[in-house]
């Protein structure tokens, strides 16, 4: 297996597939392309599995290695590879995107070609950012995503769909350029390598790395996003079509958390652990405030949004208190808020198709006409609220544990989510779902089709066994996080 | 005139067939009567080819050496021969681009095709000068050629408003061109480069000769700027791309580019080499201002063609960064990166730049002129894969991967970093953001508003073609970069 260059397929059979689709463009074949589209992302999907399955938990280092000079004269590598920390996220990316793309099955009916075409093509970028071990390579990946998601939610987003996809472009924008003025000054410093490894070993002065350190803290900060650099998320994800939340929650969100892990952490040791204080300052608040501003949301995807803010508030606390429970904890919750919120988007989505509103207080009541729907969505607003048995206590249980390590105050505030998490999951829900029927379209909604069912109830069986068994993805990550973890401990002055 | 003699003037042979080109299309055009002029435009298609073909022989005989004609009024090397085949194709798009516009306007006559020739032969001229006697000649044939073209069409206020300001201000910076160049010859007693360059190595200790050089080099530098329109010398770049016929503005906004990168280069690397501490920060000046009031401006500018102006005013603000990062505090070590870098963004810079004028000649119709951003609603509707490749166009002028425009951008900015301009590279950074704004609002009005009206009639075969290599170019060139870099790494190497 080790001669099939199987991160390569990874990326590149869905951005092929997305070119296909654009292809056998037109309207008029849309059937066409909907079937050309699921069977890239069902090929993606396969040709990522052996990198779980063959995956060699022991070892810390990258595995699935690939490597080809690719830019001489800034000695640029195509390098490709994946350790326990990246492997989860290649593997949830591609499975995303079969649902992002049986959820527009029948939903998404102008440019149907584009439509399928930038998911695809964005998969396959989003793979590429994980796997990249060339600094350059990840930041052409990471850039280049914004493309695509530029364009879904400009086409096919709602009312003020401009707004949104402008800001969330501009937004990134920013802070990835400051981002790529760092990497060139590590290129430099490295004796012109954009190799991360080499990266970990170069030695750097303090104020460098501080220095350093914010000029990445923008670019990962607005993807995460952390507060204040929030705004761009709740807009971007209410104007965004249902497939464009799904992936911006489960997988674009995770870029800039990742970022932290690969470059932030290892790369400046003592800026992180200099800077942490402020950092974990940022996490709490935007668990505890956030977590507020939730309360009051009257919007099912703005409530949604900034729920998914406040819970990467958890993931940057775990990452920033530097211990395994709270790194490994936080890579669980990235993982388990991949699944939830996507499944929470798509609740939303199968509401909105039916009834063109996302306002709380249009519904109310929606268990008698939807029973099986609310079953399912009783499921993941448990797990967002982070109930045990769900994927969402899991992470949250960690970094409440790594914090409680750290100080017992930490632990206290960050413990605020699990309240408030609960009531603004929990009160949304009764809103909706419970209750006498509101209105006469409430009452006329049919419940899910097949096709919407087999969708939530693939995420609803990996919700639930990540809650019972969590340890078929943390085993993965033990061995990357505690090399991560003596990186981090390294002073590199 | 022996055999021998002719052989020694082998590489001067591109511009003996462009010459001799441009008068037998002159004579020709007279009496061609048809309104498409199929004999002049294959003719000066013709010329390209033989013009290629020469200069790829050129290289192909001379490899890396450094020839200097004509009593080293003339040089040929690997820079000129890339510049002048860059040349040769932005002429190229230029001719194919325009046709049709220029024949729904009555403007296809032959003045264009020959004005457009001998304009190609100034800007050769300029790209192989080793003397100040060479680019002034050089410069000012270019020139004249397109002040003329700019008042082609000859009812329209605006373009002769155009060509009157092109002219004037033209003639000003050329006269300050002019003046720092005699006190240059005054300071060293000599017009060519090369000499210009010995002498002031030896002079660099003595200090009154020195302030007299350096106050030439203010002359020469503000020339300099005129020509490449970089703030605060861009003021007629906005109205002459406004006034002139799109068809020119796609002419003056690709080769002249070249063109005056080619004299920057050799008017201060080859020529002034030494006083690099000098003119590195007054281009560092104009890159900031130029970066600054480009991409601030553009944003206002609801005429497709003055932001676009705007935009090359900024574009020529980030290829100076590369110009004025190679020697730092006297080490030469990073010189060939950084002028690698800029020679790369000047070429990436014309492609884009033809690109993005093509396509509205593209969408331009008969009594219709495609120049306002709102004509460009909803055009992903209309003509999706146009829709696209102006996609490609203005992500690349913003810089975004997978395209080349983000490694041109990269190798710049690298470029800046190695040197230490740390803060001008942050900034360069910060204003280019400012400038995705207005590349994104031209995707936005494609994709995201609905169209005004119906698709545009595709155009001539050949044009669709030419166009949609040049969109698709930035593309190959965005995922494999490395073919041009390197070419443009082993021309700086030999220079």
């Amino acid at each position: 297996m080790a001669s099939v260059p199987l991160l390569s397929l990874a990326i590149w059979v869905p951005i092929l597939a997305g070119l296909a689709v654009l292809a056998a463009g037109g309207e008029g074949n849309a059937r066409n392309q909907r079937w050309i589209a699921l069977g890239g992302a069902v090929i993606g999907f396969l040709v990522t599995i052996p990198l779980y399955t063959k995956f060699d938990a022991q070892s810390a280092g990258f595995q699935f290695v690939e490597r080809e000079l690719w830019i001489e004269r800034f000695n640029i590598f195509y390098h490709l590879g994946v350790d326990g920390i990246s492997v989860l996220f290649v593997l949830l990316n591609s499975f995303i995107t079969i649902l992002v793309v049986i959820a527009g099955w029948s939903v998404i009916e102008k440019r149907v070609s584009q439509y399928y075409a930038s998911f695809l093509i964005m998969s396959g970028m989003l793979n590429g950012v994980f796997s990249a071990m060339d600094a350059l390579l990840f930041y052409v990946f990471f850039e280049a995503t914004l493309i695509p998601m530029f364009i879904i939610i400009g086409v096919w987003g709602g009312p003020n769909r401009v707004y949104a996809a402008v800001k969330f472009f501009l937004y990134t924008l920013l802070g990835s350029l400051l981002m790529l003025v760092s990497m060139l000054y590590l290129y430099n410093k490295a004796g012109s390598s954009f190799a991360i490894a080499d990266w970990h070993k170069l030695p750097l002065a303090l104020n460098v790395q501080v220095l350093l350190f914010f000029g990445f803290l923008f670019a990962f900060a607005v993807k995460v996003p952390m507060w204040p650099v929030h705004t761009w998320l709740p807009d971007a994800h209410t104007e965004a079509p249902t497939g464009g939340s799904v992936v911006l929650a489960a997988i674009l969100l995770k870029l800039g958390a990742y970022g932290f892990v690969r470059f932030t952490l290892p790369v400046l040791p003592d800026a992180s652990r200099e800077l942490a204080w402020m950092m974990i300052g940022l996490s709490l608040v935007a668990i505890a405030y956030i977590g507020l501003v939730t309360l009051v949301q009257t919007d099912m995807k703005r409530l949604i949004a900034y729920s998914s803010v406040s819970h990467m508030g958890f993931v940057t606390l775990g990452f920033f208190i530097m211990n395994a429970y709270g790194i490994e904890g936080a890579l669980v919750q990235m993982i388990s808020h991949g699944f939830v919120s996507a499944a929470l988007f798509l609740c939303i989505g199968v509401l909105y198709d039916r009834m063109h509103s996302r306002a709380i207080a249009d519904y109310g009541g929606v268990v008698n006409t939807m029973p099986r729907f609310a079953a399912l969505m009783m499921l993941f607003a448990m797990a967002n609220a982070g109930l045990p048995a769900t994927s969402g206590f899991v992470g949250e249980f960690m970094v409440i544990m790594g914090a409680m390590k750290t100080s017992f105050w930490l632990a206290f505030v960050a413990a605020t989510t699990l309240i408030l998490g609960a009531s603004y999951t929990l009160w949304m829900y009764k809103r909706v779902i419970f209750g006498d029927v509101a209105n006469e379209h409430v009452g006329a909604l049919k419940d899910l089709n097949p096709r919407e069912l087999g969708v939530l109830v693939a995420l609803a069986v990996a919700t639930l066994f990540m809650g019972i068994y969590p340890v078929a993805f943390t085993e993965v990550m033990h061995a990357a996080v505690d090399d991560l973890l003596r990186h981090v401990a390294l002073p590199k002055l | 005139m022996t055999l021998h003699d002719l052989v020694n003037h082998m590489p001067a042979l591109p511009e003996v067939i462009v010459l001799l080109g441009a008068c037998v299309v002159m004579l020709v055009d007279v009496q061609v009567k048809s309104e498409q002029r199929v004999a002049s435009f294959r003719l000066a298609q013709a010329v390209l080819i033989a013009a290629t073909a020469a200069t790829l022989f050129v290289q192909w005989v001379d490899g890396p050496a450094k020839l200097y004609l004509f009593s080293g009024l003339f040089v040929s090397d690997a820079l000129s021969n890339l510049l002048k085949l860059v040349c040769y194709a932005s002429v190229w798009a230029a001719l194919v681009y325009s046709r049709q516009y220029l024949l729904d306007r009555g403007l296809l006559r032959g003045e264009f095709i020959t004005l457009l020739l001998f304009s190609l032969l100034g800007m050769m001229i300029m790209i192989s000068a080793s003397s100040f006697l060479t680019i002034y000649l050089g410069l000012e044939l270019m020139s004249l050629c397109l002040y003329a073209m700019v008042a082609l069409n000859r009812d329209s206020p605006l373009s002769t408003e155009a060509a009157m300001k092109y002219f004037v201000l033209g003639a000003l910076s050329s006269g300050l061109l002019l003046y720092g160049m005699s006190m240059i010859y005054g300071a060293t007693g000599s017009l060519s480069l090369t000499e210009v360059a010995r002498v002031t190595s030896q002079l660099a200790g003595a200090t009154s000769d020195r302030a007299f050089l350096a106050f030439g080099l203010v002359f020469v530098v503000a020339g300099l700027a005129f020509k490449i329109g970089v703030a605060p010398f861009h003021m007629w770049i906005p109205d002459v791309y406004h006034g002139a016929p799109t068809a020119v503005t796609l002419v003056i906004g690709s080769g002249p580019k070249v063109a005056a990168f080619a004299m920057a280069v050799r008017l201060l690397i080859n020529g002034l080499p030494d006083l690099a501490s000098d003119w590195q920060e007054m281009l560092a000046i104009l890159a900031l201002l130029s970066m600054a009031i480009g991409n601030i401006t553009a944003i206002a500018q609801s005429n497709l063609k003055r932001m676009l102006a705007y935009s090359t005013i900024a574009h020529m603000g980030f290829m100076l960064l590369g110009l004025l990062s190679g020697v730092v505090g006297g080490n030469r070590l990073s010189v060939t990166d950084a002028y690698t870098a800029a020679l790369f963004y000047v070429i990436v810079y014309v492609i884009m730049s033809v690109g993005a004028f093509g396509m509205l000649l593209y969408l331009s119709r008969k009594g219709f002129e495609c120049e306002n951003l709102d004509d460009l609603k909803g055009l992903s509707k209309t003509s999706p894969w146009y829709a696209f490749l102006m996609l490609v166009l203005m992500f690349s002028l913003a810089g975004i991967p997978p395209t080349a425009g983000f490694y041109a951008k990269l190798a710049v900015l690298s470029a800046a970093v190695t040197a230490g301009y740390l803060w001008l590279a942050v900034a360069a950074v910060v204003l280019s953001l400012v400038g995705a704004f207005y590349y994104l609002r031209i995707v936005k009005l494609m994709y995201f508003d609905e169209p005004k009206e119906g698709a545009v009639a595709p155009g001539h075969p050949e044009m669709r073609v030419l166009l949609s290599a040049n969109g698709l170019l930035l593309l190959i060139f965005g995922i494999a970069p490395s073919m041009l870099m390197n070419v443009c790494f082993e021309v700086i190497k030999a220079l």
